[in-house]
């Protein structure tokens, strides 16, 4: 029962981007279209997972005084194993993600988590609590993305729904990011009030 | 002439958080006045600088001298938050005065992507260059520095704006971030004016 509540937890109480309101950078970056976003969720996701256990395993070895850096190495060791992976098997995704995939080490969910989550609690609760932001955060994404693609290109994961004449580019450029995401916020906020 | 072009073009046209995303956290979080805007531009551009120049040299001369790139991200980011606290020591220090101005935003860089953002597109030169001109120290130092000032003024005058914005009628759902949002979206698309200048 408290595992399914932890998960729900991540995805809805406090998804990290519309409710806690972190990492914002990625949110924003790679949300160009739907399929961006969501790998780039299940990038985050995947660290998110991996840390929070590897931070929970090691919770009492580590001196409280130098607890945040140790967490940002061992954070940062998944990246690194994330981003070679990547690089091998999926070189497109990498491609296009480019720097924001490096950039997850400075990620504010996965350190966020790390330190409200993972250093109380143990490596079973930790793992679902990893999962369930991930997801969180990879839905926020990828409604984002789908919004975001809809909107300028008039296409969903590539799936054409209107044609592009119709589209409005500024959308998919750099100011209809912050103003969709804007009005997702504003949406969110309105539908929690209610 | 190139490296005006660089300066221009990381200011204006590839602004660091109104084009590429990078520094959003500090953008919306310490924008709520113009003195606090000044003071984080002021510490971002001074440690954005220094990391940018000591983790190119660590790039060059231990990175890829031992063959082992793929420890780059580990690298830099337990470089730049030893950097972090080493200016704040110092400062603390050498001139009371600065560290009480910057104080606060120091131990915020740590986790400010723009730091390890432009250190990474410095040391492996994929940063965006005028034609002709080879990614060495001193194109990497200048385009950090320009960096910043791109950040500062797209802080600044966001800063700016979000103080008028508390005289505004707001409706209550797009209260807060929301709103900031938007502003944020309305000036970086002032800033697409620029696209195609260099």
């Amino acid at each position: 029962m408290k595992s399914l509540k932890i998960i729900l937890n991540g995805l809805i109480k406090e998804n990290p981007t519309f409710v806690l309101l972190l990492g914002m950078c990625p949110t924003l970056g790679t949300t160009s279209s739907a399929i961006n976003g969501m790998s780039m969720g299940l990038a985050t996701t995947f660290v998110l997972i991996c840390s929070n256990i590897v931070i929970s395993l090691i919770k009492n070895l580590v001196p409280d005084k130098v607890r945040i850096p140790c967490y940002v190495v061992v954070i940062a060791a998944f990246v690194s194993v994330l981003q070679m992976c990547m690089e091998a098997y999926v070189p497109a995704i990498y491609e296009t993600l480019g720097l924001f995939i490096p950039l997850i080490v400075v990620n504010c969910i996965v350190l966020g988590r790390a330190e409200a989550f993972a250093a109380k609690n143990n490596a079973w609760y930790s793992a679902l609590d990893g999962i369930g932001i991930g997801l969180g955060f990879t839905f926020a994404l990828t409604l984002l993305g789908a919004m975001r693609e809809l909107l300028g290109t008039g296409k969903v994961f590539s799936l054409t729904l209107f044609p592009e004449n119709y589209g409005a580019l500024v959308f998919v450029l750099a100011p209809g990011a912050f103003i969709a995401l804007g009005y997702l916020i504003a949406i969110v906020n309105k539908m929690r009030k209610a | 002439m190139g490296y005006l072009l660089i300066i221009i073009g990381a200011v204006f046209v590839n602004n660091i958080v109104l084009s590429q995303f990078l520094g959003i956290c500090p953008f919306l979080g310490v924008s709520k006045k113009v003195d606090t805007a000044l003071g984080m531009s002021a510490a971002v551009t001074f440690v954005l600088t220094l990391a940018t120049i000591i983790t190119y040299l660590l790039q060059k001369y231990v990175l890829e001298a031992f063959n082992i790139a793929y420890l780059q991200t580990l690298l830099f980011i337990l470089v730049i938050a030893a950097l972090v606290q080493l200016v704040e020591i110092i400062l603390k220090k050498v001139s009371p005065s600065l560290y009480q101005a910057l104080g606060v935003f120091l131990p915020l860089i740590t986790t400010n992507c723009c730091i390890l953002g432009v250190a990474i597109l410095v040391a492996n030169g994929t940063y965006k260059l005028p034609d002709g001109m080879e990614a060495n120290l001193l194109t990497g130092v200048v385009y950090a520095i320009a960096t910043a000032i791109g950040f500062a003024l797209a802080l600044v005058l966001f800063a700016g704006l979000r103080e008028q914005l508390r005289f505004a009628n707001v409706p209550k759902a797009l209260e807060g971030t929301p709103i900031a949002l938007l502003t944020a979206g309305l000036l970086a698309m002032a800033f697409m004016g620029f696209s195609g200048v260099v």
